[in-house]
């Protein structure tokens, strides 16, 4: 049943699925690929944001949505970006960011934000109004205005993250720390300020698609399971810790499940997914972009 | 400059005093509890297994409201069997494991009379085995048609509301006349909606109607638009049933992708319960019809007691509760909680329940109850009840959504729903 508008939905499901899990696996793979530290707790920075957002814009300011979207895009990196820095000077530099200890710890961070957030905001899945609602009609369906104002966003994010780690001293420090954290230092690059900064922008970054999604998907304290598992994936099959790999990845698992889910079946398009990364680890174990790694 | 570890005057070290306030404190915290153990002993101790967290969170809230309210109203009535009641709350976060550990701890740690509560299917389909093996009578204010079909087993009863087969059975007839006769099923993929797709695929079939299409959604899925291209093109109408968290964005996104252009839509009110109708995307519901179990809004059901049940529970006349109106609740589910509750104080006063030795008399007592009359106990209307099957059968609304509201247009009769259940747990030992 491979017809012209399914492919057209298709396409659509897919990039704004691509562009909002580049977003949340970007910020899993910086934490990696300078940190060496598995964040387990990467998926629960998603709902955080998420729950931030319906914070904003549902109790603290309960006047027009797209003004409470708007404080919560500023609002949430930076309420999720001090629990990252406090997780990170409380839990991470303590066990010496060893990375068995660090699957450990970031599981057990995991629990305590979501068990937190089951007892302060509630077990309640909270519907958000979208910021700006209005319906895209297409000669044979109508589609969502409000997920292409998210693509739209998360490829301004995205470009705005690709300048701070291009263009600025920061950035410079991140790809120095990444590339062998011990020369940095002795070049006299603060590695463990940059550790907090890595690890505070990739709980920011995540934190961001939560606010993104959370028109679409309301907020709930269960909702970091799937963009974990999601940039787990895109992450591999990207290759630790190479962002432009989990760029490429994003976009290519994105789009893919998007296109198998509409033409086919969502069930399968995880089936193919998982296949892909089992594929990758015995196949091309450092990633399918290891050939042009940065 | 620090001190350390310096000795008062009296001669206690600091780590002394420390330990004997932590004494004393415990045993302040412990007195409540030490009374509450003292007093139990004349109390009847009922256990609420309710989904108070997981993906039926929205329903284990209003499920522990609902019985909260209507033990209140039991204990000011005199209790059951002139004994006060104590309803014990436990989380089974809508879980099969957690849900089988719950019954364990309260037979063995609260040593309740009675468990009821759960109502997701594959919570339901687990304990009901273990209340079998507990010899524990366990209430499900579920829907699951399992317990007629002879499934489970002495122990378990439904009591507080129909099920599926029953409410399908009832408003097929209805649906195929009015809504379509071509029919695309959009379900949740578990036990729940597979008794949607096999009970209405052969009523709709029996009225002269087809299902088109069958699209089976997991209910833990927070993105739908993906499954919308199934839906075939010369589908008359879609029936939905969509369960779990992401319920309100299930049903905007399939307003995005029809808007007032797609096929007519029936639902069951599952896909909107604790979802406030009037919620911006929604208006493409406008002229559609949904089943509801107990109207939410009181225009649908204008009697006393609907009003009594109302208010000792705290919703409004919209449905919503009473100090936010934009926390709607899950009526069309909870009122089983309150009407089992009651159903539970007839069977032991009728048996004459003094405690755990008496429950074959209960078992039998339930038995041999063949309906409820409406009343404050059973305000949702009269209900039969088939024993030998353990299931309780009434009437259904059928509403259509005008100006944002749920206007109830056709209500069934206890016969429309009624069919032959093939379960005769009386065959069975005790």
């Amino acid at each position: 049943m491979i017809t012209g508008p399914a492919l057209l939905l298709a396409l659509l499901e897919g990039t704004v699925g691509a562009a909002v899990l580049a977003l949340t696996a970007l910020g899993l793979s910086l934490v990696f690929g300078v940190m060496r530290v598995i964040n387990i707790a990467h998926g629960e920075f998603v709902m955080l944001g998420a729950v931030v957002a319906w914070w904003c814009s549902a109790d603290l300011l309960d006047a027009h949505p797209l003004l409470g979207f708007v404080v919560a895009l500023a609002v949430a990196p930076l309420v999720v970006g001090a629990i990252a820095i406090a997780a990170d000077w409380l839990v991470l530099r303590r066990i010496a960011y060893d990375p068995e200890r660090t699957i450990v710890a970031t599981m057990g961070l995991l629990y305590i934000l979501q068990q937190g957030v089951l007892m302060g905001y509630g077990p309640d899945a909270r519907p958000l109004d979208p910021p700006i609602y209005f319906r895209v009609q297409f000669p044979w369906f109508g589609y969502s205005g409000y997920k292409l104002i998210v693509a739209g966003l998360a490829l301004l994010l995205l470009g705005a993250t690709w300048l701070l780690l291009s263009r600025t001293r920061i950035g410079l420090y991140m790809r120095a720390t990444r590339l062998d954290s011990e020369t940095a230092q002795a070049f006299g690059v603060p590695v463990k300020r940059v550790y907090a900064t890595v690890f505070a922008l990739g709980a920011m970054l995540a934190a961001l698609s939560g606010v993104l999604i959370a028109p679409i998907r309301g907020a709930h304290y269960l909702m970091g399971a799937d963009p974990l598992l999601l940039s787990f994936i895109v992450v591999i099959v990207g290759g630790l810790g190479n962002l432009r790999g989990t760029l490429l990845a994003a976009a290519c698992i994105g789009i893919g499940e998007g296109m198998i889910s509409v033409l086919f079946s969502p069930t399968l398009s995880k089936i193919i997914a998982t296949l892909l990364v089992a594929a990758v680890l015995v196949i091309r174990p450092g990633g399918l972009a290891r050939s042009t790694a940065t | 400059m620090r001190v350390r570890s310096q000795s008062t005057p009296r001669g206690l070290s600091r780590r002394q005093i420390l330990a004997a306030t932590g004494a004393v404190a415990g045993l302040q915290l412990a007195k409540p509890f030490i009374v509450t153990a003292r007093a139990a002993e004349d109390t009847l101790k009922i256990g609420l297994e309710a989904h108070r967290t997981g993906i039926g969170a929205a329903y284990g809230l209003w499920y522990e409201r609902t019985s909260t309210a209507a033990v209140k109203v039991i204990n000011a009535m005199g209790g059951i069997g002139g004994r006060p009641v104590e309803l014990i709350v436990e989380d089974d976060a809508t879980d099969a494991k957690r849900g089988t550990e719950v019954m364990e701890k309260f037979a063995n740690e609260h040593k309740v009379d009675f468990v009821f509560g759960p109502l997701f299917g594959n919570v339901v389909g687990a304990v009901a085995v273990r209340a079998g093996e507990l010899k524990l009578p366990l209430f499900v204010v579920s829907e699951g048609s399992e317990l007629a079909a002879g499934d489970f087993n002495r122990y378990v009863f439904q009591t507080g509301i129909t099920n599926v087969r029953s409410q399908v059975t009832a408003i097929s007839p209805w649906v195929i006349r009015n809504v379509g006769k071509k029919v695309t099923m959009i379900i949740p993929d578990y036990i729940f909606g597979y008794n949607h797709r096999d009970f209405f695929s052969e009523t709709a079939k029996a009225q002269g109607g087809e299902v088109d299409a069958v699209i089976a959604i997991p209910p833990t899925e927070t993105s739908f638009t993906k499954y919308f291209s199934q839906i075939p093109a010369g589908t008359d109408a879609i029936y939905h049933v969509m369960v779990g968290p992401g319920v309100l964005t299930f049903v905007r996104e399939l307003g995005e992708f029809f808007g007032d252009k797609g096929p007519k839509l029936f639902g069951f009110i599952d896909s909107l319960e604790a979802v406030d109708i009037g919620a911006p995307g929604l208006e493409f519901l406008e002229g559609s019809h949904l089943w509801e179990a107990f109207p939410r809004y009181l225009s649908g059901l204008d009697t006393e007691n609907a009003k009594f049940y109302r208010g000792a529970v705290g919703i409004d006349e919209n449905g919503a509760s009473v100090g936010d109106p934009k926390e709607v609740s899950t009526n069309s589910h909870m009122f089983g909680c309150w009407e089992t509750l009651f159903s539970i104080k007839e069977a032991v006063e009728a048996s004459g329940y003094k405690g755990p030795a008496d429950k074959q008399k209960l078992v039998e007592a339930i038995e041999a109850t063949t309906g409820y009359d409406e009343g404050k106990g059973h305000p949702q209307g009269k209900k039969q009840f088939i024993g030998k099957a353990h299931q309780m059968f009434g009437p259904q609304f059928i509403s259509e959504v005008k100006g944002g509201k749920l206007n109830v247009v056709h209500t069934t009769s206890i016969e429309d729903g009624l069919y032959e259940p093939k379960a005769d747990y009386t065959k069975q030992s005790l």
